[in-house]
């Protein structure tokens, strides 16, 4: 079994490897008739640019995807160049008409790395292209096999069922070791790449471009590959869960359950969408997470799509403003946050080995109440002077240009604190890094949670004996023993209701359940098991 | 400013601190030999286990005493004066002091075993013997056998602690069966069934004969009383109970017993003194309780108890319906009111249902001829303690503690629940027809 478990690790390394280094794979040889027709496709016309794409890229032949990125980038570059000189003479000619006609002529930055990707998709030649049912299997297929021959002998391993923490602390991979780190690292600079410079990963996308035709009929893009990536990451961590918690049935069951949501619901339903020429959308992805449904062209998207672009519309307002809140009285936070949401799905699945490194310190509760509520804020001004923009035709509110404010949410907010930071930094700073100081969404929800919820864990009475299993093993960094100690029931915004508390409690003190909301809050002077009169005078007035 | 000064800061100390400060604006001094901070010993285990980091184990960052004003003082005391009101420290040093507090706890037994001093022969109590267990038992190439002896509440841990690292484990537990004393005979079986099938080389009725010295001062390996086996170790664990950690008061004006004598005021004999948490003795046991408790909550509810005396509203200790919990492995154990093992009362039945696969079960204790409920315990099963601590104060018959049987149930959500099983267990084996009672709010939080 330890053998197995062995060469488990082996084969994903190799797998890993593989997947990274295909990165560096092939070459790039874009040819004449690729490229107009890709300038075709975007409408670009202008002479200058065509002139410099054929110089600095076709005629440069078959180039490694950096060269490649960097010569496409280049020539657009040039082009810009090119063009802002003839917008300065004219301005200084005063010539109003010519310098107003060079503008359309210029590409805006922001596009470089797209249009770099469509060249580089389109021009592609070499090993992964051509073989990409057998780098699929080097790739996904080693690492999904190696993970399940690291995983499955801990069926054993890990001794009977139970919970079975032994070692947590004394391995580098989850105690902030070097191997921690080391994972951090490959997180971030995974999101920096994926975010910024999607080109430079374009062979994953050949990878997974037979799944992805089979399922929408168009080729894969780099959100393609991370949505993939990420449902067979889940899954094959899932497997984890299952045999972690094999004795525990809440976790077993919300284990599946943000499998299901994120396999179902986050990946095949949109894909479905899009080949039914539908707009793709992920039904239980609820604003303010949903940060962009208020944007200008997804709504433009959904009033061009008839009656189904209708009801998403319609689908995403009464998520937001019914379901959630009403579904957060009833059964706390915890039914989207780690039974549903697909982020609160990867921290629990991918995530759950590093749940201990959450901060448990005063100061680190209040930083996240400080931030989780500023990017709450954030997104509804975002969203309002968005709204504003589209329904008047202004480009600002209050001074505040809506697409400024619209550009700086997506790439602090959407790209670097929900993906880079949230996600990359799990190995150190615990698995729910988004989850408890970015997302506003939970924020939203951790309101109605604390206020208005039948929701709590119940401290059972005297029975804590101050171990600190709970308060180490909160992934949202809640000191749960804190409370238990003092017999008190925890009724926190930030609680995601994952159950691990109650799991981990060997002296079985916490319950996470829905009851009436009298009684539900039960400060406590002294704690249960003393004599009754000492309670009765300690607690008056409670 | 009157000065509280307490010794030991566990959580008897601790609690009595805390709720001085609460109520009080006194000057309050908590010294230590073991430790700077307060830290929870009931989760030694689970830092040599690497579910933690020592740091885990406490309850308050570092910060919390200076905001409290609770002053920390970090040395042994060697002596206490009662009537001087000082006491003196093993550098020379001492203190005056207007109310001590003596929350010193317990130490593990030794009864004199040939070569219980040996290197790698250790109990399991202080931070310091957590240490020595890294040392002494790192993996199982240091360690190749560990031999504990003495099957307790603490034996058992560290039991599954060494077993955690693979360390191969002889359990010496004097009785025919594991803490029978305590444990009603079923349970008691269901948990040598659970040692057993962990691998852990139980051996019940067998007792240490002595400790083998391997000429180094180390001990190599152990001799035991019955058969005259020899078993090689290099690590022995000597968990045959705690007794109150009192020995640095002998030359006091302090009355001892076993511990330190306490009425129920925690008062001692020597006034403006007093004593709490594992090392205090009561001159009479509190109901079923023993004069001496050596449980968390007692110290606990000991410290609350008198911080009320302290701030001069005098409060009795006065603790309510016995409750306690434990974990046996993989299997929990909760325990409300009373239900007896081998040394059972005459008045006292039992009912008993266990869980045909799974290592679950449930006695329920009552009355012989009153049929009234005394006490429960779970294997397994996790119970609420606000519903047995009001059915206990109600004196509730124990077919009524059948019927409501699932009002009490504490387990996770989607756990499988075992109420209707064992109430017709119970019907049946006491020709009753009692139908379970739908869970309902309304009565748990009435
Ligand atoms: C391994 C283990 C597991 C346990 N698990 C459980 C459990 O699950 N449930 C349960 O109810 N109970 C459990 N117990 C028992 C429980 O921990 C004790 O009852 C409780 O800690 C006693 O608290 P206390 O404050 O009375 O004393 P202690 O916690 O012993 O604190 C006394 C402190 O005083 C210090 N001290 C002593 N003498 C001096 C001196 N002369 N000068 C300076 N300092 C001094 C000691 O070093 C110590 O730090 C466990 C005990 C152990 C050892
Ligand atoms: S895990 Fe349980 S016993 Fe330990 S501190 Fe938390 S609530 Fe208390």
């Amino acid at each position: 079994m330890k053998a197995i478990h062995h060469i488990g690790l082996v084969i994903f390394l190799i797998g890993l490897t593989i997947f990274t280094g295909s990165i560096f794979a092939g070459s790039f040889d874009l040819q004449k008739e690729q490229l107009n027709s890709f300038l075709e496709s975007k409408g670009i016309a202008n002479e200058f640019i065509i002139k410099e794409l054929n110089e600095d890229v076709v005629s440069k032949g078959p180039m490694g995807i950096f060269e490649f990125s960097s010569s496409v980038r280049g020539a657009l570059e040039k082009n810009n160049v090119h063009y802002d000189a003839l917008i300065a003479k004219y301005d200084a000619a005063k010539d109003w008409d010519n310098k107003g006609k060079q503008y359309q002529y210029r590409i805006n930055e922001k596009d470089f790395r797209a249009m770099s990707f469509s060249l580089a998709k389109k021009s592609a030649i070499g090993f992964v292209v051509e073989n990409k049912g057998l780098m699929w299997f080097l790739t996904f297929g080693l690492g999904i096999l190696g993970a399940l021959m690291f995983i499955a002998p801990q069926l054993q391993l890990l001794g009977r069922k139970g919970i079975k923490n032994n070692g947590i602390y004394h391995s580098a991979a989850t105690s902030r070791g070097w191997i921690a780190w080391l994972v951090l690292v490959y997180l971030v600079l995974f999101y920096i790449t994926l975010y910024f410079m999607a080109d430079y990963v374009v062979n994953w996308t050949f990878i997974v471009d037979p799944i992805s035709l089979f399922l929408s009929g168009n080729e894969a893009s780099q959100w393609f590959v991370y949505g993939f990536l990420y449902c067979v990451l889940m899954s094959v961590m899932a497997v984890r869960m299952y045999i972690k918690y094999r004795h525990n049935k809440y976790q077993v069951l919300r284990t599946t359950s943000v499998l299901f949501f994120q396999i179902v619901l986050a990946f095949l339903i949109p894909e479905i969408m899009t080949s039914l020429q539908m707009p793709a959308y992920d039904f239980k992805n609820a604003f303010p997470l949903d940060y962009d449904f208020f944007f200008s062209w997804n709504l433009d998207s959904l009033l061009d799509s008839g009656a189904i672009g209708l009801f998403i519309l319609v689908w995403g307002i009464v998520l937001t403003v019914i379901i959630v809140p009403v579904m957060v009285y009833f059964f706390g936070k915890r039914w989207y946050c780690s039974w549903v949401c697909g982020c609160g799905g990867l921290a629990e699945t991918l995530g759950d080995p590093y749940r201990q490194n959450s901060s448990k310190k005063l100061i680190s509760w209040k930083l996240e109440r400080w931030l989780i509520h500023s990017v709450l804020v954030f997104s509804l001004v975002m969203t309002i002077v968005t709204l504003y923009a589209y329904f008047t035709g202004a480009n600002s509110l209050l001074g505040i240009p809506a697409d400024w404010i619209k550009d700086a949410y997506s790439v602090l907010i959407g790209a670097w604190f929900a993906g880079v930071i949230g996600t990359g930094f799990y190995p150190i700073f615990g698995n729910r890094v988004w989850c408890r100081f970015g997302c506003p969404l939970a924020a939203y929800l951790g309101l109605v949670q604390r206020f208005k919820s039948r929701f709590r864990i119940t401290t059972n009475g005297g029975q804590c004996i101050s171990c600190g299993n709970c308060s180490t093993y909160c992934e949202q960094g809640i000191d749960v023993r804190a409370y238990a100690q003092k017999g008190e029931n925890i009724v926190r915004a930030s609680c995601v209701g994952c159950g691990v508390c109650s799991a981990v409690c060997p002296r079985g003190v916490l319950k996470l359940e829905n009851g009436p909301e009298d009684g539900r809050i039960n400060p406590t002077e002294v704690l249960l098991g003393n004599d009754v009169d000492l309670m009765d005078l300690l607690n008056k007035g409670k | 400013m009157e000065h509280i000064v307490i010794i030991g800061n566990g959580v008897a100390g601790v609690t009595v601190a805390r709720h001085i400060r609460k109520n009080s604006d006194k000057r309050i001094t908590i010294i230590s030999g073991e430790t700077d901070y307060f830290f929870s010993r009931t989760a030694l285990m689970y830092v040599y286990m690497g579910h933690m980091k020592f740091e885990h184990t406490q309850p308050y960052e570092s910060w919390f005493w200076k905001k409290n004003r609770i002053e920390l003082k970090s040395a042994w005391v060697e002596s206490v004066s009662g009537a001087n009101k000082s006491i003196q420290f093993n550098d020379g040093q001492s203190m005056s002091f207007d109310k001590l507090i003596i929350a010193t706890g317990s130490i593990p037994n030794k009864f004199g075993w040939p070569g219980q001093d040996l290197d790698g022969v250790q109990g399991m109590y202080h931070k310091q013997d957590l240490e020595k267990l890294e040392k002494n038992a790192p993996n199982n190439k240091v360690c190749k056998r560990a031999v504990i002896v003495g099957g307790g509440l603490i034996g058992i841990e560290m039991a599954e602690m060494l077993h955690s690292r693979h360390i191969p484990v002889t359990f010496l537990v004097r009785e025919n069966s594991f803490w029978n004393g305590v444990l009603p005979a079923g349970e008691s079986a269901l948990v040598n069934e659970e040692i057993l099938a962990n691998g852990i080389d139980l051996r019940l009725e067998q007792n240490l004969e002595e400790i083998i010295d391997d000429g180094n001062g180390k001990c190599k390996a152990i001799k035991i009383q019955e058969t005259g086996e020899i078993i090689e170790c290099d690590v022995v664990g000597l968990t045959a109970g705690v007794s109150p950690n009192v020995s640095f008061l002998k030359n006091s004006d302090i009355e001892l017993g076993r511990g330190v004598m306490v009425n129920r005021l925690l008062e001692t004999s020597v006034k403006d003194v007093y004593a709490i948490g594992d090392c205090a003795e009561q001159r009479e046991g509190i109901g079923r309780r023993r004069p001496i408790e050596a449980v968390w909550y007692t110290g606990r509810m000991m410290g609350e108890a008198l911080a009320q005396t302290i701030c001069g509203n005098a409060t009795e200790y006065n603790p309510g319906h016995w409750f306690n919990s434990a974990k046996f492995m993989d299997v929990e154990y909760q325990t409300y009111g009373w239900v007896s093992g081998s040394r059972k009362p005459e008045f006292e039945d039992q009912f008993h249902w266990r869980h045909p696969v799974e290592n679950i079960c449930v006695t329920v204790s009552y009355h012989k001829d009153t049929d009234e409920f005394l006490g429960i315990n779970t294997f397994g099963i996790r119970m609420r303690h606000e519903i047995f601590d009001r059915w206990l104060t109600e004196n509730r018959k124990v077919d009524d503690v059948m019927a409501y049987l699932k009002d009490a149930n504490f387990d996770p959500e989607f756990y499988s629940k075992h109420e209707d099983a064992i109430i017709s267990h119970y019907n049946q084996e006491r020709g009753k027809q009692i139908k379970p009672v739908k869970k309902s709010w309304k009565r748990i939080f009435a």
